[in-house]
């Protein structure tokens, strides 16, 4: 009974949506309240309906319910509890509820909070929020049901896919689809403001939390998707330019690039047309994402041109939202006024500089995780776009936008000072000269190009970020009395935008660091035989089988000495879990400070010995505690007081502190 | 006959699927530079059963197959763009995980500094045309309105 009645839910709320898409449209053009007011009701309903559905599934998979077709396929009755629940989401049916669960979500938060957007607006920002909605619960429906049942309900589940049987990738997808369709907001703001003809700074306003809130769960969801994949998969890799990484990197940058561009138009009314578009593209990408993720086009365009149903579908899907809202655009945004005049060499500048930038290292990925595809699908041809290709296209474009980030922050609005941006970055500049010149020196002088001009790179931005909050707090030139009360003073999304800026330094470091003194050892060993790299010493002490809920493991047990001191044991293993009959290697990791040793364990030879792959990877942590900060500042700009004065007001924040505010 | 197919394929999935390591200790050369040169080869060679993966990071049968030949290739003296040559002439493009450039390829490796140009010479435009449009001369009947209104100051200041 209850996946039937999780499905009827799902049909209810598919109703629900198309009322929705129609009627306040048709309210805002005839300026008929009654109309319009009835988005604000069906949004919550529609959220309502999609949330019973989804714990409908969640409840199927908890229970071990294998007569449905999808936890049968994806769920087995000895797996551990939490897996039973997230395996709700870790197969392709349920990631699409999940989907269509947080989108109904963003539109209820927009109804709720929304009280104080302009009556018509709501309306229509409701109205293509639903459009969006109804179209993922006709896919569902029509394509992806994940509430089919079996005739014959079978004893046993097939098990999950033991590499999804972890934490990290229990969190990463919710996190991930918070962002990607947190930006639909933006894209139902900007259809809306095209149907309106009319924008403003306050639009700007308005959309603001919605995008940085989107874009934090981004990042997070990024990072922990990376570094799922760099402890699970087993050869200590981070980022693996995978077409599947690509599509949630893509949004991000294009996120990244509106966020700016909309401080721009809420601050000086200028890049309307611009912010509009970005906002179409940022949200065009997750689409795009969501397609190449979910249609099977990856593996192949072939098996794509098989199985057409799904692949089809978000292709429809796709061309609608994303070709209708460009010729919506196209059509419409020459009716909207540009707005402020602003010198090359200001703050407005330099967000047009980021963008510039932004928007070509994301053009870069779109073409190189598409391209392959593109020629295959025309002339049969077959070429790979890997790593080595984004490495050298990504680093010239990203330069000279971490060069330009310190100065941005520095610059004045309309028309700022160069040189004196430049003279306050002097301490930066010298910091980073100084540690071009030690790293140089230190590597033995024959390699000027990443390690050095790296270091040199983290270093600047990093200080600059520093620099930018002492220049605005008055740090090291005024009395610390008067410092503390301007920091006091200083609007929240100042630190915020400093920071996320600092994040980006963090994050540099930790990828220079890991990528240039990262060591490695491949060596096949014997029990009490040792290894050693970087000052420590590892002791093959043994192997141990164990006995885990759903697996059987063989674990290997290591001693560890630094320096000759014990600092502990690792015991990387390899699973088998019986269902499947796939065997999985978990790595064992050391984490030493913000640095790790990383050790994985390989096949067992004839002879008793095992092989083994070693490594150290300095500052490595770094790297996501890097994204946790650019987070952090998101947070933190996201409290600050100006985007609650008429603006939808972010959830969790206390109606208390908002109420002074609101009441102006 | 489906049944030994069936068997067949499920051992093919299960090599597949079954991780070791990516490169074992016993295929690694003694000779450290050549080693170093052969992991740096295969870094940018693509292992083609798998999804994106280089040879130097997949545990597939394939992928060992070629770490090998890639070394015996190396051993015999070969550079590294003529190991590479092999490899493409044996295997296609496909191998490659950063493609040449080639006219299939020109809008892949342009497309980049294509958007950066463009991006530029469009900020360019709009930024001279917009100096055009918004310091226009002021109109007849403006200027009327700025001189009444300055006289009007003149007087209120004079009284």
């Amino acid at each position: 009974m209850i996946p039937e009645l999780g499905h009827y839910a799902l049909v209810l709320a598919l109703a629900l949506a198309l009322v929705q898409s129609i009627a306040p449209i048709i309210g805002a053009r005839k300026n008929d309240p009654a109309l319009m007011r009835l988005a604000s009701s069906t949004a919550p309903m529609q959220f309502a309906f999609t949330a019973f559905s989804f714990a409908a599934l969640t409840a199927c998979y908890v229970l071990s319910d294998f007569s449905v077709a999808n936890v049968y396929q994806n769920s087995h009755s000895l797996m551990p509890l939490i897996y039973k629940f997230t395996s709700t989401w870790g197969n392709h049916e349920g990631s699409m509820l999940l989907w269509v669960f947080i989108l109904s979500l963003y539109g209820a938060l927009v109804a709720l909070f929304g009280a104080n957007l302009p009556a018509a607006l709501k309306a229509n920002v409701l109205a293509v929020q639903s459009w969006i909605a109804s179209a993922f619960y006709l896919f569902i429906l029509l394509t992806s049901n994940p509430f089919l049942r079996l005739a014959n309900a079978p004893f046993e589940g097939q098990d999950l896919n033991p590499i999804l049987q972890d934490v990290g990738l229990a969190i990463h997808p919710p996190l991930l689809y918070l962002g990607y369709v947190g930006f639909s907001i933006a894209f139902s703001f900007a259809v809306a403001a095209l149907i309106e003809g009319r924008i403003d700074a306050a639009w700007a306003r308005w959309v603001r939390p919605w995008t940085l809130s989107a874009w934090m769960a981004l990042t997070v969801g990024i990072a922990m998707g990376s570094y799922w994949a760099y402890y699970e998969l087993g050869w200590g890799g981070w980022w693996f330019w995978d077409p599947v990484e690509n599509a949630s990197l893509m949004p991000w940058l294009a996120g990244t690039a509106l966020l700016h561009s909309a401080v721009v138009m809420e601050k000086r009314n200028a890049l309307k047309v611009w912010t509009i578009l970005l906002a179409i593209l940022a949200f065009s990408l997750s689409l795009i994402g969501t397609f190449l993720v979910r249609s099977g086009v990856l593996t192949s365009v072939h098996t794509f041109a098989n199985d057409p149903a799904r692949g089809i579908f978000i292709l429809g899907i796709l061309i609608l939202f994303i070709g209708g809202s460009l010729m919506i655009f196209a059509w419409r945004a020459p009716l909207l006024k540009q707005g402020g005049l602003f010198a090359p060499i200001s703050r407005e500048g330099a967000l047009v500089f980021n963008n510039l930038f932004l928007v070509s290292a994301c053009a870069t990925v779109f073409i190189g995780t598409l391209y392959p595809l593109a020629l295959e699908a025309l002339t049969d041809e077959k070429i790979s776009v890997g790593a080595p290709f984004f490495n050298l296209t990504f680093g010239p474009l990203f330069t000279p936008l971490l060069l330009a980030m310190p100065f941005g922050p520095l610059l004045a609005w309309k028309r700022g000072d160069l040189l004196g941006a430049a003279q306050r970055l002097m301490v930066a500049a010298a910091l980073a000269v100084v540690g071009i010149a030690v790293v140089y020196v230190a590597e033995g002088g024959h390699d000027l190009t990443l390690a050095p001009f790296g270091i040199g790179l983290a270093l600047y931005v990093m200080t600059g970020a520093v620099i930018d909050l002492a220049e605005r707090t008055g740090l090291f030139r005024l009395p610390m009395r008067v410092v503390r009360s301007r920091a006091n003073g200083l609007p929240r999304s100042a630190w915020g935008t400093a920071l996320a800026h600092l994040g980006i330094g963090v994050t540099l470091l930790g990828i220079v660091c890991e990528t240039h003194w990262g060591a490695e050892r491949i060596v096949a060993l014997k029990p009490s035989q040792t290894v050693s790299i970087h000052h420590y010493e590892l002791t093959f002490d043994g192997v141990i089988p164990r006995e885990g809920p759903n697996y059987r493991e063989l674990a290997a047990r290591f001693s560890v000495r630094h320096g000759g001191v014990f600092v502990g044991t690792m015991e990387p293993s390899k699973r088998t879990y019986g269902s499947r009959g796939t065997t999985t290697t978990e790595a064992a990791l050391m984490t030493r400070g913000v640095s790790q040793l990383y050790l994985s364990l390989g096949e067992p030879n004839a002879d008793g010995s095992v092989a083994v792959r070693l490594y150290h990877k300095p500052l490595v942590l770094l790297i996501w505690l890097g994204a946790v900060v650019m987070m952090f500042g998101g947070a933190l700009s996201l409290t600050d007081r100006r985007l609650r004065v008429g603006a939808p007001q972010p959830p969790r924040k206390s109606p208390a502190a908002a109420m002074p505010v609101a009441a102006k | 006959m489906s049944a030994v197919r069936a068997v067949l394929f499920a051992a093919l999935v299960a090599l597949n699927i079954v991780p070791a390591l990516a490169v074992q200790p016993d295929e690694m050369l003694k000779d450290p530079v050549l080693e170093e040169r052969a992991r740096h080869l295969s870094r940018e060679l693509r292992c083609m059963v798998c999804q994106n993966q280089s040879i130097d990071d997949s545990d597939a049968p394939l992928a060992r197959d070629l770490r090998l030949l890639v070394r015996e290739r190396l051993t015999a003296g070969d550079s590294d763009t003529k190991v590479v040559d092999f490899l493409v002439s044996r295997y296609g493009e496909f191998v490659l995980l950063k493609p040449r450039f080639e006219w299939r390829t020109v809008l892949l490796w342009g497309f980049p500094p294509a958007v950066v140009l463009v991006g530029v010479l469009l900020l360019w435009i709009t930024a001279r045309r917009r100096a055009v449009e918004d310091s226009p001369a002021l109109t007849s009947a403006e200027r009327n309105r700025l001189a009444t209104l300055v006289e009007g100051q003149n007087r209120d200041g004079s009284a």
